[in-house]
């Protein structure tokens, strides 16, 4: 067996002539289908990594079910020289060692496919349009795994190892992924999947005949970038934020985001002097719990935050809605995914739109903002911080489970430059100059009151903090023309935001007369699809991301510039469309259609395409 | 309706911070005459004046209910929240994660924390989260005028005479099982009681659980009713008799008298305990349920320090924390170096 310290053998197997199609370099995707708990992860990890380090744009989803071993999951991995990293309906290569599912993966393949599979399942019996490669993955793990119950986990290292010989993958780069998934501590594990990937690499080519089109060619795209997932971007953001208290409900998609930030927080953020935590974690007993403790913990002066999904979301509405008339600042995460109870938990959506828009009853309206990549995870976390303390209230980040937990390739985050805002907080020293203040007063006229934190060293410091019954000191009240003006100043205060929230973001296509608006991860299909609509249909479009709710006025001037607007979304009920026509005068609410995916997997360029073209087919 | 809620000060008559006990009332209470929580609310005011408490650093946290509102009716010069119902736990937590040094002061009623908030509460209690948690106990809704709450006894009636058929929940019981470290009942009528313990709460480091039985005048102060002034006249039954020591008491106390038992509290204050016709020690926790259970068979309301235990480490203690408020910590104590981000980014590459 070879170890880490010998330096992997070069590749250069001559690549197996594919005699029948012409060569698809850089631009398919590969799907491994395995079973959950079988520690696949590792293996597609590296796969991944391995593309990515030879500069290939790349891009990496796990569809998994909501269970913890013995089930389906699929990871697929694209790959795509034009840098398109949304999710490609076609698989092009499949590893298939899910015996449950192989026969149906197998069947789902379109025509020229390739399958690397378990010997025994026999898949090339079923279809004879496809590149067939049949494993011995029992004979292959035993001698390069002595140890029989680790052979499950090291089988998976040896497909690397036959797909890295099938599509030319560099071997060294095989082994930097590793060394770099194990880091030095677990140099004994990388050193026994070395030997796996390597023993799958020697085998294959020995043994197989290269038929498929499919190959790599080192490109240099990646150039600096970092591969990191939507929560862990959203966690640096918090931490670099300057977040102090954390309060959090375990739940799918979104303990990942609050789990990364804890891993950063203990290496970052405890004082070197004495070892003391500059922040604080609390796992609540429920999401109504953790959302009190954030916005309380926002009220008495903490950047303070909490991250959930659509069920916690739910739990937190009369808070949030307190939060909203009583001036809170806090930051709340929700990672979206599907429905309710058994409800699909580990499936992408963007179904949550309505509901935190508008979160409580009564009267409420809440700031949202959609970060679209890896990148604005981590500037639009930070920026909620400044924003809610700004704003004092309850603000959204609304990402969802692809964006979330799947692998994105992105330049490294910039440091935030902008000092941190804290907002109009009064000081026992403003207090000595101003002698007294009015809590819900709007002295600028941008409807945001001046606040004191507890614990502030002046008698006039204190104020009773309640719901949406006060006048501007602060005082109970239930007069109406007291309750009035309040709820004009929120108002006031929400048309601000406006002002203030991140702009959206606009693609033009030299003579588009139709639109496309999108938010949140949709933007990587939308772009892609763009593509696709000029390329094959000769339709122009121009693009338009949205970035924060309430919507800027380049909205209004977006939908004016287009003769139709397709508003694409991941529900069923056309949300954002929905809080569109709340803002938008009927002509140009006329201009707009609507294009949805609820399928619970990340949208597709190619289904959105269809469906664009479907609806101006019909138009015509 | 309303009543003026604090007798007048004596002139110029100022505590050891130099502050008048006007610094210590509220606005004007709303809540009806003979109401327990007003007692409740004077008592708050004598404690926290006498004891020089300074008021800026007090955070007053309620629910929902006649009780949750008292906060506004006490300590003006302190910030209050009024929460949302029976989440008063969670406004608590937040407030002392983001300042340590606050001294929080929640204020609940039995609705609020045994009905609707009772998960809050216990888990409150597991965290010990040092603070004072008074809670208001009347057996009824008292602002939706009426209704059974989780702590009306069973066989208890309602004005319309309808008798309480499930069993009620003792929030000192569920206190002492659960974590609290300083556990007391009271009744809203008994002054010198209610005064030490309240005195010693402040003291105390740790989460006090304070049940105090506060007769609801308009809706459960009839014959029938075991939340009413004249049954808890009947039925109290002191434990002990209390007397605080603050720890800058120049008075020197006098050397171990029989029958007297003395627990030093956080703040090196004392509580002199002193045996009434019992033996009863608090610092046991079994002692104590089962003093609880007896009392409950005889239809007793036992009163006073049930439990105390100065050591168990709190909430905070746990989280490490570092000892200033995190709430306003400045930008380069919170937000990690460029050097930081560029190590990250260099581990993801
Ligand atoms: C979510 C919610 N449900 C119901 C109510 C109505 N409500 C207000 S106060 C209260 C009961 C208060 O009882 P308690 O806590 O015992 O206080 P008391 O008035 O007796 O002092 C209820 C049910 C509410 N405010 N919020
Ligand atoms: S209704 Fe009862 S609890 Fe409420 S203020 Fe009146 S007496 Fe007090
Ligand atoms: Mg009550």
């Amino acid at each position: 067996m070879s170890t880490l310290e010998v330096s992997p053998v070069e590749t250069g197997h001559e690549a197996p002539s594919g005699n029948h199609a012409p060569a698809v370099s850089n631009d398919f995707s590969i799907q491994v289908a395995t079973v959950n708990g079988s520690g696949s992860q590792t293996a597609n990890t590296v796969l991944l990594r391995a593309l990515f380090q030879m500069g290939i744009p790349v891009s990496g989803k796990n569809m998994f079910p909501s269970n913890i071993a013995g089930l389906p999951t699929w990871f697929t991995i694209r790959a795509s020289k034009d840098g398109y990293v949304a999710r490609r309906k076609e698989i092009d290569f499949l590893v298939a060692m899910n015996p449950e599912t192989a026969r149906e993966d197998v069947l789902k393949l379109e025509s020229g496919a390739a399958v690397v599979y378990d010997e025994p399942l026999k898949l090339d019996q079923l279809r004879s349009d496809l590149h067939f490669y049949p494993v011995p993955f029992d004979k292959l793990v035993a001698p390069v795994c002595p140890e029989a119950k680790l052979r499950k986990l090291v089988r998976n290292m040896i497909y690397d190892g036959v797909v890295a010989w099938l599509l030319g993958i560099e071997m060294p780069e095989v082994h930097r992924a590793l060394v770099k998934q194990f880091g030095k501590r677990k140099a004994k594990a990388a050193d026994l999947n070395w030997g796996a990937a390597q023993a799958g690499f020697d085998w294959a080519g020995n043994t197989l005949t290269k038929t498929d089109p499919y190959r790599v060619e080192r490109m240099d795209r990646n150039a600096g970038k970092i591969i990191i997932d939507g929560n862990s971007a959203c966690a640096l953001g918090a931490m670099f934020a300057g977040v102090t208290v954390v309060t959090w409900y375990p739940i799918t998609p979104s303990s990942s985001l609050v789990e990364s930030l804890i891993g950063y927080l203990k290496r970052f953020r405890h004082e070197p002097e004495t070892g003391k935590a500059t922040y604080a974690v609390v796992q609540a007993e429920d999401e109504l719990s953790a959302v009190g403790m954030a916005l309380s913990a926002g009220w008495a002066g903490a950047r303070a935050m909490t991250s959930t999904s659509g069920p916690g979301i739910s739990l937190m509405s009369e808070f949030v809605g307190l939060g909203y008339y009583a001036e809170l600042p806090a930051v709340i995460f929700d990672i979206q995914r599907v429905g309710p109870s058994t409800g699909l938990p580990t499936r992408t959506s963007q179904g949550d739109l309505l509901t935190t828009a508008l979160l409580s009853h009564g009267d409420t309206h809440h700031p949202i903002f959609f970060p679209g990549t890896a990148e604005e995870c981590f500037s639009m976390a930070v920026e909620a911080f400044d924003f809610a303390e700004r704003f004092q209230t309850p603000v959204f980040v609304l990402s969802d489970l692809d964006l979330g937990m799947n692998s994105w390739m992105t330049e490294p985050f910039p440091y935030p430059e902008k000092p941190l805002d804290r907002g109009k907080v009064l000081t026992e020293e403003d207090l000595n100059k101003l002698g007294s203040f009015a809590r819900y007063r709007d002295v600028d006229g941008d409807g945001i009151g001046y606040r004191t934190l507890p614990g502030t060293h002046h008698a006039a410091a204190a104020y009773f903090t309640r719901g949406s019954g006060h006048n501007d000191k602060a005082q109970y009240t239930e007069r109406e023309d007291d309750y009035r003006n309040n709820m004009d100043r929120l108002a006031r205060k929400f048309e601000t935001m406006r002002r203030y929230v991140p702009a959206p973001l606009l693609d033009r296509r030299e003579g588009a007369r139709v639109g496309l608006i999108s938010i949140g991860s949709s933007g990587f299909a939308v772009a892609e699809s763009s593509d696709q609509l000029w390329k094959e249909y000769g339709i122009a479009t121009d693009c338009l991301r949205l970035r924060a709710y309430p919507f800027t006025e380049d909205l209004k001037a977006f939908v004016q510039g287009c003769e139709r607007v397709y508003v694409v979304e991941q529900n069923r009920d056309a949300q954002l469309l929905g809080l569109m026509r709340l803002e938008l005068e009927p002509e140009l609410i006329a201009k707009l259609r609507s294009v949805r995916y609820y399928g619970g997997l990340p949208l597709d360029a190619r289904t959105l395409t269809d469906e664009v073209v479907r609806q101006e087919m019909e138009r015509a | 309706m309303s009543t003026t809620l604090n007798p007048p000060s004596t002139q110029k008559k100022t505590n050891r911070l130099g502050l008048e006990v006007l610094n210590y009332k509220g606005s004007k209470t709303t809540l009806c005459a003979g109401c327990g929580h007003n007692s409740i609310s004077e008592r708050i005011v004598e404690c926290f004046y006498e004891m020089g408490v300074e008021p800026w650093q007090v955070a007053k946290l309620s629910g929902i209910g006649c009780s949750s509102k008292s906060p506004a009716y006490f300590l003006g010069q302190s910030h209050g929240f009024n929460g949302v119902h029976g989440r008063m736990p969670s406004i608590a937590t937040g407030a002392l994660l983001a300042n340590r040094n606050l001294i929080g002061l929640g204020v609940t009623g039995d609705g609020d924390t045994a009905s609707i908030g009772i998960g809050q509460f216990m888990h409150l209690l597991r965290r010990n989260l040092p603070m004072i948690y008074i809670i208001e106990n009347n057996g009824v809704y008292g602002l939706t005028k009426g209704q059974f709450s989780a702590t009306a006894d069973l066989g208890s009636t309602l004005k319309t005479g309808a008798p309480n058929q499930l069993p009620p929940f003792d929030c000192c019981v569920l206190a002492l099982q659960w974590g609290a470290t300083f556990v007391a009942r009271s009744f809203s009528g008994d002054k010198r009681q209610l005064q030490a313990l309240l005195k010693a709460a402040i003291a105390h480091r740790g989460l006090s659980v304070i049940d105090v039985i506060s007769p609801c005048v308009t809706f459960n102060d009839h014959e029938g009713s075991t939340k009413s002034y004249s049954y808890v006249q009947d039925h109290e039954e002191a434990l002990h008799e209390l007397e605080f020591v603050p720890y800058y008491s120049e008075i020197a106390v006098d050397i171990a008298e029989g029958g007297v038992q003395e627990v030093e509290l956080h703040d090196g204050s004392r509580l002199r305990i002193r045996k009434l016709d019992r033996q009863y020690d608090p610092t046991s926790r079994m002692g104590a349920l089962a003093a609880l259970e007896t009392a409950e068979a005889q239809g007793e309301v036992l009163t006073g320090l049930l439990y105390v235990n100065t050591a168990k480490p709190t909430l905070l203690d746990l989280l490490n924390l570092i000892e200033e408020p995190l709430s306003t910590l400045p930008e380069n104590r919170v937000r990690p170096t460029r050097a930081v981000l560029e190590q990250v980014m260099e581990e993801l590459t």
